[in-house]
Order: structure tokens, then C-alpha cells, then sequence
């Protein structure tokens, strides 16, 4: 079953012009547009998700990577301009023009986010189990009994210390406030989890731990997940299919294998052959 | 029963970081595939064997040709189908496996064994137990089975990946030169496995370094020769004399197959 569908994904940052789109991209080797100096983030991005698919974005820093992934997490930055259409099964018309309550409802149930900065993420000063529990609330859980013991499966899942539950999550080290981040987004049980450079300040064995066990978690729950990285080996652990992303834009998308073993794009080879 | 019908089949690699040069990998190669049968594909080093294993399975597209999947009534093209199609044969029809295991960071040696199976459905005990048998019978100490194959040796690493290729018995099976790291007697299991653990409902097309490997558990070999398709010979015809099996210290210099011939 296809969960999402998004067609024309587009974010300007900047007062946008008529020429943003000619001027910008892969041909043009830029995202900035020349004529009114305003930003393309992402344009023309087509995709789909299946259930329980891994789809992978890889691109360097500023190729619009994470624009289209806030853009489907319906998390787009309100100072930019985002255009195009996402469509979710089960839920009329284009979710970029849904009302507050349906989104809130979408991203309580249906696609969590989990955010590159962890402050964007977790409030600190709460406790880990606390900042579990406040998705749990914010879903319409009431009992207290309920909650307790779901962050506690949770905690489990992603292998939390329970010991460590009722402590300030800034006192988490980097690693456990990361699985606190991918236990909240997993707390409702929704059918996609977006995560946004997931390994993104974990030293190496962390960085392991955490993939591993998302992964684990990903195939027990056969939830869909978007992962984006700038880190070829993060999405070739992750994801089935891979989308490149350069200037703004997708520039080559297939099966992960294919794209490592078999890019067609210059800039995909020359990716690939860049990894260290 | 024919289960793959390679029919055409061309790659050429566009090398934009080589200022755009064009390497042709497979020149118009065409063959069947025996249900049941074990195939065997040899040829000297660069012959495009890998490359062929690799677009049967779609870790390369092909350029050109078709490659024909009968699945019962379905005929599909594995050259041209969609990359879902390719993900969903993956999941239960078709298993591939290169000489190199892939590494999984801290799954222990037996769990990276029983993962296809799990995957597929088996209960986790059931295929912890199915990874164990195939592990012993590869001669893979008992001791190093709970343990993480990053810091195995290349050969116990290449049993691990070799088990873990043969223990969901997909129909068709892809194997890339899965002994080159086994001394003979290891070697020597993993001939009696491939007898053994596969029945007649699995298809086997393999590239082998070893001549021993091909006449023990081949029906037939496909010869390769600079991308191109030499011919296809029963096993009792072959005699192991072949470029590029067991060749290591008369190998003929690769041909360069750059340009566009």
C-alpha cells in the first residue's frame, strides 16, 4: 500500500522570481537564483512510500535534502515558501493545505519526525520518560498506568536504561537523548518515521548502536521510515531504494545497491567514489 | 522448465569521473536458465562474470537485452520491471551474495545467518536453530557463533556470508565466487552443503574460483570471454583448463574492453 505520495516539492527561501526555476539546479549548478538572489531549497521532488519501505536521501550539505524532508513531515519552515502536494492514505486532499486539527491528528498518529538537533526534538529539562509520555498525552492517552508502562516498552525497544527513565534528559549522554528522540516518534506506533541525519553528533560505536536498533525496531513494527543523511553508510544499512539530492534537486533515484554500485549521474560517482 | 531466460543482455558503465569514457561490461549474452539446475559461469578475470550476476539481480541495470524471471504463470523482465517489483522478488524469490559479507554492526554471527529466514516469516528459535546447523556444518566454531563477524578471519567471515546466502533457499540463487577465501577443506564442506541443504526446487547460478567446486556441484557451465557469451558446455566437457579458473600463475593479461567496440 503506498502511504505517501508527494509530486512538485518546492521550497524558495527568498522573495522568489520567475526565473528561479531556469536558473537553478543540476544544469545550472546552483540553488541560488541569480535574478532576485532567492534560495531554492528544493524544487520539481517527486516521491512515493510504501508501507513499511525504507526510502533513503542522501546529498551533501545545502542539496535541499532536509527541506524535502521537513516538506513530508509536514514540518515545512513557515518562512519559506513550499509549494507542491503530499498526499497520505486514508486522508483527503493535499496535507500542505490541511487545517491545524488534521495535522495535528496526522503527525500524533500517522508520521513522526525525528529532528536532526535534538533540542528541536526533545525539551531537556523534562525528563527522558516525561518526554515520551508528553507525545503519549498529546495523543489522548490518560492513564497514567498506561503511559508508564508503554514508555517503558519503549525504553526497552530502544534500549534505554529504565534506571534512567525519571532523570533530566539533558543528562542523557548524546546516544541515549538520540533514542529518546526515535522512542517518542515511535510511541503512537505511526506507519512513517522521517529522521533527519539520525546519526548526526554520535561518535562511530553510538552511531552503530542506534542504526542497529532502529533498524531492528523498523522490521519488528514494519513501519516506513524517509532517512536522510549525508552519510552513504547510514542510508545503505537503512534504506531499500535511495533518492540523490543536488542543488535542489533529485538528481538519480533507484534500488540503494544500484545507486552504490551502479551510479549513473556524475555526481553520484563522484560521491561514491569519495567515501572514505 | 526454463525459470531465466537471458536473452541480449548488455551492459556498458558511462565513467564520467574517466572524462566520460564507455566500458563494456556484457556484449549481447544469451542463455537459459534450467529450473533446478546448478549453472556455473566462468571466464578470466574481467569477463564481465560478476557483472552478469549483478544485472540478473539488479544491483546494475542493464543497458540493454532482457532477462526473463518465470515465476509459475508470471513472466517477468528483470531487466526493465520496477525497482519494487525487483524488491518484492528479493524478498523471497531470488538471493544474491557476493565473496564479501556484508557487515551488520553488532548482530552476532548466527543471528546474521537467521535474519533472511526471520525476515521471511520463521519464528526467531526455529531460524537461530536452521543458522546453527548451517554454521556447524561449515565447520564455523561454536565458539564464535554469539560473536560479532567483524572480527572473524576473511575465511570464517565468507562462511557466514555463504550460510546466510543459502539459508532462506530462494528459487534462484546468486552466488559471486562464495568460496575464494576457504582453504580446501572448508571448501570441501561448503561443496557438501551446496549438495546437501539445497534441494531441486532451488535454481543455483554461480561464479566459483575453483575448478574442484564447478565439477563436483555444476550442471552446466556457461563460459564468458571479454563480456561475450563463448559458450555453454555440460560439466563433463569441462575440464577445468577454462582462462581464468585456477589460473593464478598463467592468467592471460585482461583485455582492455574500453571504447565501444
Amino acid at each position: 500500500m503506498t502511504l505517501l505520495t508527494a509530486s512538485g516539492i518546492q521550497t524558495i527561501y527568498g522573495s522568489g522570481c520567475s526565473e528561479c526555476l531556469n536558473t537553478t539546479g543540476d544544469l545550472a549548478g546552483t540553488n541560488q537564483c541569480p535574478h532576485c538572489g532567492s534560495v531554492v531549497a528544493c524544487a520539481d521532488a517527486d516521491l512515493s512510500v510504501k508501507s513499511g519501505e525504507v526510502l533513503g536521501i542522501v546529498g551533501e550539505s545545502g542539496s535541499g535534502k532536509s527541506s524535502l524532508a521537513e516538506t513530508l513531515a509536514l514540518e515545512h519552515d513557515p518562512e519559506a515558501m513550499t509549494a507542491g502536494e503530499v498526499a497520505y492514505a486514508g486522508y483527503d486532499g493535499n496535507l500542505l493545505d490541511i487545517d491545524y486539527q488534521t495535522r495535528h491528528a496526522l503527525r500524533t498518529g500517522d508520521i513522526a519526525f525525528v529532528h536532526q538537533h535534538i533540542r528541536d526534538g526533545l525539551d531537556l529539562d523534562f525528563t527522558g520518560g516525561g518526554n515520551v509520555a508528553e507525545k503519549l498525552l498529546s495523543a489522548g492517552w490518560r492513564s497514567y498506568e498506561d503511559v508508564r508502562e508503554r514508555v517503558r516498552e519503549l525504553f526497552d525497544a530502544t534500549e534505554i536504561p529504565l534506571a534512567r527513565m525519571d532523570d533530566p534528559t539533558r543528562t542523557y549522554s548524546g546516544g541515549m537523548q538520540r533514542r529518546v528522540q526515535i522512542a517518542r516518534a515511535l510511541a503512537t506506533d505511526p506507519e512513517l518515521v522521517v529522521l533527519d541525519e539520525p546519526t548526526t553528533g554520535l561518535d562511530v560505536s553510538v552511531q552503530a548502536r542506534v542504526l542497529d536498533m532502529f533498524r531492528r525496531v523498523q522490521r519488528e513494527e514494519d513501519v516506513a521510515a524517509v532517512v536522510v543523511s549525508h552519510d552513504l553508510g547510514v542510508v545503505r544499512l537503512l534504506a531499500d531504494r535511495t533518492l540523490v539530492m543536488r542543488h535542489g534537486r533529485i538528481i538519480e533515484s533507484g534500488l540503494t545497491d544500484r545507486i552504490m554500485e551502479d551510479p549513473h549521474h556524475e555526481y553520484t560517482q563522484t560521491l561514491i567514489n569519495s567515501v572514505i | 522448465m526454463t525459470i531465466l531466460t537471458v536473452d541480449g543482455l548488455t551492459k556498458t558503465f558511462d565513467m564520467h569521473v574517466l572524462g566520460d569514457t564507455q566500458v563494456v561490461g556484457l556484449d549481447g549474452v544469451s542463455f537459459d536458465v534450467r529450473e533446478g539446475e546448478f549453472l556455473a559461469i566462468v571466464g578470466e578475470s574481467g569477463s564481465g562474470k560478476s557483472s552478469l550476476l549483478k544485472c540478473l539481480y539488479r544491483t546494475y541495470d542493464p543497458t540493454g537485452g532482457r532477462v526473463v524471471y518465470h515465476d509459475g504463470d508470471r513472466d517477468i523482465d528483470l531487466a526493465s520491471c520496477g525497482d519494487r517489483t525487483v524488491m518484492t522478488l528479493r524478498g523471497d524469490a531470488i538471493g544474491y551474495t557476493s565473496q564479501f559479507l556484508d557487515e551488520i554492526p553488532r548482530v552476532p554471527a548466527v543471528d546474521v545467518v537467521a535474519r533472511p529466514l526471520v525476515e521471511q516469516g520463521t519464528p526467531t528459535e526455529e531460524a537461530r536453530e536452521r543458522a546453527r546447523e548451517l554454521l556447524d556444518a561449515l565447520h564455523v566454531p561454536e565458539e564464535l557463533w554469539a560473536a560479532y563477524p567483524a572480527t572473524f578471519s576473511g575465511g570464517e567471515r565468507q562462511r557466514v556470508n555463504l550460510a546466510q546466502a543459502l539459508a532462506p533457499k530462494p528459487d534462484l540463487l546468486l552466488l559471486d565466487e562464495p568460496t575464494s577465501a576457504l582453504d580446501p577443506e572448508t571448501r570441501q564442506a561448503a561443496i557438501n552443503l551446496l549438495e546437501s541443504y539445497l534441494g531441486a526446487e532451488t535454481t543455483v547460478v554461480g561464479v566459483f574460483h575453483n575448478t574442484d567446486v564447478v565439477q563436483t556441484v555444476a550442471d552446466r557451465v556457461v563460459v564468458l570471454d571479454d563480456g561475450s557469451l563463448e559458450g555453454i558446455i555440460s560439466v563433463n566437457e569441462y575440464d577445468g583448463s577454462l582462462p581464468g579458473v585456477e589460473s593464478d600463475s598463467d592468467a592471460p593479461v585482461p583485455k582492455p574492453n574500453g571504447g565501444t567496440n
